[in-house]
Order: C-alpha cells, then sequence, then structure tokens
C-alpha cells in the first residue's frame, strides 16, 4: 500500500466525520448511537432467554417489509380476496416466498414473543421499577392479537370467515349494547365485503403505526430504567472501577449486537426451514379449511383458531353460558398486566424463588401449553373437563401469587451477577 | 370528542348494506317431509324443514333437558311462541346460526346415532363448541348456547311460498 492511497483513506475518513459533525449539530445521532447501542449498559450475564427481544423486532421488521409487497398484489374485496392470494401464489414473481415468509412471520412472531414474555416471568423483569415495561409489552401483545386477528381475515378462506364470525360475536356478549357494537365492528348484519375492507385497513395501516410506537415507547422505558437479568438484581447498585458504569454491565454494542446476530442466524436457518419445507406446519400455521373460499352458509365441521389463540379459546369453551365465558378469556389476558402488583416476592428471578414459586410457574407453563392443544380438540367431554381443570390452574397462578409470593422461602441474593443456573 | 363522532358513524352499516338486508322469498313447495333447504337473508342462513309427524311427536319427552321448552326469551316473533314455534306446524323457519358465537349448526335430523348418543331424539349440533338443538331449535342445557335458535319473522304468501325477513305488510 503506497503512501498516496493512505492519504485517499484519510481524505474519506475526514470527510465522513465532517459529515457526522455537520449530522450532530442538526439532528442527535451519535447521542442517540450512545445511549441506546455503545454505552447502554446491559448485565453481562444475559442468556439463552435474552434472544427474543431482538428477534421480535427483527420479525416485526420482515412482516412489515413483506406486508408491503403483499398489499402489491392483493384486492381486499369479498369477491376478489380469495383468488388475488391465489395470483400472489402462483403467478406474481417469487408471490409464493412472500406470502411464506409473512404467513411463517406472524406464528413466528408470537412464538418468539410467548418465550420473550415467559423470560419476563422466570426473572420478575415486570417487578419495579419495570411495571411500564411489562404494561407496554402487553400493549404490544394485545395490538399483535387485534393484528394476526384482522390479518386472518384477508385471504377470506372458510376458516378466515368462521373465525372472525366467532370472534366479532363475542362483543355481541356484552349486555345491551352488545349487539349493535357487533354490527359497528362489522359495519354490516354479517361478516362481508364492507368487514373485509375494514379489516384491511385496520390491519395495514392503523395496528402497524400502534405496534411501531409501542415498541419505541416499551424500548424507551427499558433503556431509561435498564435491562433486568437472570438474576434478578439492579446491576446499577454495583459501579466499576470508573465510579460511573456498572461493575456487572457490559455495552450492548459489540457485545450484544454479536451476540443477537448469532441468535439472528439460527432463527433465520429455522425460519427458512419451514418457509421452504413446511411453510403450512401440518395446518398449524396454515389450516386446511382455509384454502376453501369463504361461504357465509356453510361452517366447516372443525373451528379451531390458529394455534397461537387456542389457550384463550379452550379458556372461553369451558363455561357453559356466553357472557361469562367471555369475561373469563378477557380475563386470562388481563390478568397478565397485573403481575407486577400481584407478585410480592423479596425476590425477583426464580432463581432464588422457593418451590412454591416453582411449582407455580411450573405448573402454569403447563397448564398453557395443555389448553392449547384442548383449543385445537372438540368440545366433548373429556377435553371440556381437562380444560376446566388447566382453567383453573391457569388462574390460581394469577390470583393465589400474593400469597404463595410471601409465603414462599427464597433463597439469599447475591451482590454480584452469576453465572450458572 | 365531537369531531370523532363522523369516523365512528362511518363505521355503522351503510345505507346500502340496510338496503340489502331487505326480505327475500322461499319457495318450500318441493319440500318432501324430513327435508331441509336453506335460503339467505342479510348474509345468514334461514333453515325451513318440512318436519314429519313423528318428528313433531318427538318434540315432547325431552323438555327437561331444555333451557327454555316454553319459549320465554323473545327470540321468535309473538305468533311463533307455540310448541312447535312456527305458524303450520310441519314447517320449521329458524335462521341458523348458533346462538353461542354465530356458527352455523349441523342437521342431525335422525334419532341417536355415535356422535350424540342414543338418546338424541334429532335436532341441529353445533360443530364450534358442542351446542345442541332439538327439532323446534330449542336449545339444550349444559351447552354454551344460551338462548333457542332465532325464528325471523316470515309469513306465508300463498300455500307454499315464504317472505322471511317480514311478518306483515306487502312484499
Amino acid at each position: 500500500m503506497g503512501i498516496g492511497e493512505v492519504s485517499a483513506w484519510d481524505w474519506l475518513g475526514a470527510r465522513l466525520h465532517g459529515l457526522r459533525v455537520w449530522v450532530d449539530a442538526r439532528f442527535p445521532m451519535t447521542k442517540l448511537f450512545r445511549e441506546h447501542a455503545s454505552e447502554y449498559y446491559a448485565p453481562k450475564n444475559f442468556n439463552f432467554w435474552y434472544y427474543f427481544g431482538a428477534l421480535a423486532l427483527v420479525v416485526l421488521i420482515v412482516q412489515i417489509v413483506s406486508g408491503i409487497f403483499l398489499t402489491m398484489n392483493y384486492k381486499p374485496s369479498a369477491d376478489e380476496a380469495f383468488a388475488s392470494v391465489e395470483y400472489i401464489m402462483r403467478d406474481v414473481e417469487w408471490g409464493w416466498l412472500i406470502r411464506y415468509i409473512h404467513s411463517t412471520g406472524a406464528s413466528a412472531f408470537f412464538v418468539v414473543v410467548y418465550l420473550h414474555m415467559f423470560r419476563g416471568l422466570l426473572y420478575g423483569s415486570y417487578r419495579k421499577p419495570r411495571e411500564l415495561i411489562w404494561i407496554f409489552g402487553m400493549l404490544i401483545y394485545l395490538s399483535l392479537m387485534a393484528e394476526a386477528f384482522f390479518g386472518y381475515l384477508l385471504p377470506w378462506g372458510q376458516m378466515s370467515y368462521w373465525g372472525a364470525t366467532v370472534i366479532v360475536s363475542l362483543f355481541g356478549a356484552i349486555p345491551y349494547v352488545g349487539e349493535g357494537l357487533a354490527e359497528w365492528v362489522r359495519g354490516d348484519f354479517y361478516i362481508s365485503d364492507i368487514t373485509l375492507n375494514r379489516f384491511f385497513a385496520l390491519h395495514v395501516i392503523a395496528l402497524p403505526l400502534a405496534l411501531v410506537f409501542l415498541v419505541i415507547a416499551h424500548i424507551m422505558a427499558l433503556h431509561e430504567v435498564g435491562s433486568n437479568n437472570p438474576d434478578g438484581i439492579e446491576i446499577k447498585d454495583q459501579k466499576g472501577d470508573d465510579g460511573i458504569h456498572p461493575a456487572d454491565g457490559i455495552p450492548f454494542h459489540p457485545y450484544y449486537t454479536v451476540k443477537d446476530t448469532v441468535g439472528f442466524i439460527v432463527f433465520a436457518i429455522i425460519f427458512s426451514a419451514i418457509v421452504f419445507f413446511a411453510p403450512e406446519m401440518g395446518g398449524y400455521f396454515l389450516e386446511r379449511a382455509n384454502f376453501e373460499p369463504a361461504d357465509p352458509l356453510k361452517t366447516p365441521e372443525h373451528i379451531a383458531p390458529v394455534w397461537y389463540f387456542t389457550p384463550f379459546y379452550a379458556v372461553l369453551r369451558t363455561v357453559p353460558d356466553k357472557t361469562f365465558g367471555v369475561i373469563l378469556m378477557g380475563l386470562a389476558v388481563i390478568l397478565l398486566f397485573f403481575l407486577p402488583w400481584l407478585d410480592r416476592s423479596p425476590v425477583r428471578s426464580i432463581r432464588y424463588k422457593g418451590w412454591m414459586a416453582k411449582t407455580a410457574i411450573g405448573s402454569f407453563a403447563v397448564s398453557f401449553i395443555a389448553l392449547g392443544w384442548l383449543g385445537m380438540q372438540p368440545a366433548t367431554g373429556v377435553y371440556t373437563n381437562l380444560a376446566r381443570f388447566f382453567t383453573v390452574i391457569y388462574f390460581l397462578f394469577f390470583l393465589a401469587m400474593p400469597y404463595y409470593t410471601r409465603w414462599d422461602r427464597t433463597r439469599p441474593l447475591p451482590q454480584r451477577v452469576t453465572w450458572h443456573g | 370528542m365531537l369531531a370523532a363522532v363522523p369516523f365512528l358513524a362511518s363505521m355503522k352499516p351503510s345505507a346500502r348494506a340496510q338496503a340489502l338486508g331487505a326480505p327475500v322469498e322461499l319457495d318450500v313447495s318441493k319440500l318432501e317431509p324430513g327435508a331441509m333447504i336453506k335460503a339467505e337473508w342479510r348474509g345468514k342462513p334461514v333453515w325451513a324443514l318440512r318436519r314429519t309427524p313423528e318428528m313433531l311427536e318427538r318434540l315432547a319427552g325431552h323438555d327437561a333437558e331444555l333451557r327454555d321448552p316454553a319459549s320465554q326469551q323473545a327470540q321468535q316473533p309473538p305468533f311463533a311462541r307455540n310448541e312447535y314455534r312456527s305458524v303450520r306446524p310441519e314447517i320449521l323457519v329458524v335462521i341458523g346460526v348458533c346462538t353461542h358465537l354465530g356458527c352455523s349448526p349441523l342437521p342431525r335430523l335422525e334419532p341417536g346415532g355415535a356422535e350424540l348418543g342414543a338418546d338424541w331424539p334429532g335436532g341441529f349440533y353445533c360443530p364450534c363448541h358442542g351446542s345442541k338443538f332439538d327439532l323446534a331449535g330449542r336449545v339444550y342445557r349444559g351447552v354454551p348456547a344460551p338462548l333457542n335458535l332465532l325464528v325471523p319473522p316470515y309469513r306465508f304468501l300463498g300455500e307454499s311460498v315464504i317472505l322471511i325477513g317480514s311478518d306483515s305488510g306487502t312484499a
């Protein structure tokens, strides 16, 4: 390398530096990067569970980008919707890939979000002072459910149609105003072209905007108070040699950007394998009945929502009373909002909680999965009784939490973060 | 607050949606005893079932298993508040939409069978959440559906044509 080339690089470096100074005088580019990446100190003991927040962000971007391209060929009308999806699958170049990315992305979103939420449960990430992070997160989860529900009507298949019919009728269970409210949501006396058109608007504009704003609020609140960690202790309490930064903190960039890149590559391998080899996932990601166009006069023999809604669907079906069933299902979701105040344990992390909390969270996880499976089965005898059993456990996890977390015998907390389970 | 009114009101059923909800005619002259046909009114399936004398007999005898055997709830126009829930005993007209969450129940008109047990007297079964109705659209106890199947407003135009969606005036 000659002397002339070195000075060419120097010249380019000086220009780029000049550009950065120019931008920084007008927009806090470097400041934002420092605050949220290169000088955001995260605990050094993040484990496997800490991949899923970053992955949720990746999936959000994947969904937005693939969604934009689907919108270019999709027709939101009852006469054309089903055929336009088939058109995307068969005639649009790479259309099948974009659509399978979007449909697989929907399920992947719930996979990573459920794991991300369970991480919060395990390590008490919702506890003071992180209540708002948790609440923003729950609002993201609610928006995501709405987004998934509106999106599922768009292919206008049998399951799209009857799933939407069932869910919109839930509003009808509200005394007095219910029927009028359901009519207002549908914009018609039944799920029709009008309903499809508005669900499209909500799916491609309203909820994505809400999701993006909520994600920004979620991350801003996180970076204000700092991340929790598997030990559930505050790393800010122990300062390092410089007396400013936490002794157990490391800059998010480059340490966790590198770690998350590894996680992303593994995720991308699994995601691609599903997109290319099993996009329907045996009927779990794309249900078989949805390959038939919507028919308002014929209910499919077996109706089940997509897997990520089945735990709540199972709760709904346990009650032989319409209004109470809807209330119970709503409570199953709403109770999660109150976790920061239901948990009275002196420690955050499951690592230092006693046998009661461990049993509770274990049986909660089992009942959630069991309800998810039962929600896919027909609502008959044994299945209904099993669903009732697991519904009771699901609710006990929350309602008994103020008691068992106080009675439980906890282990002493370490001063510094640890590296083992 | 006031500025939200036009936006919220724009989501109500439009004038066109309301006009499309007009009454429809259904011809039952070719309907065999024991057979059922469907019409579409306001996007919902409306069933007309010509019940056989045996079917009408089987309507009695399971009142104890029903939630509302005497049609006390306002799930039918006054003219159908009788033991058959219909204008003419043999012709049942109901909206084929489950009163639980709006699925369309399946006809299981024959008595017995593996699916619904030996003492099943014939009726309708909802595949979504397992609600059961008898041959007058009356709901059973212990199922999620709270009410009997809805009888729409309807009247006979002459011998065998039913006007669904209106029970008064001219068509």
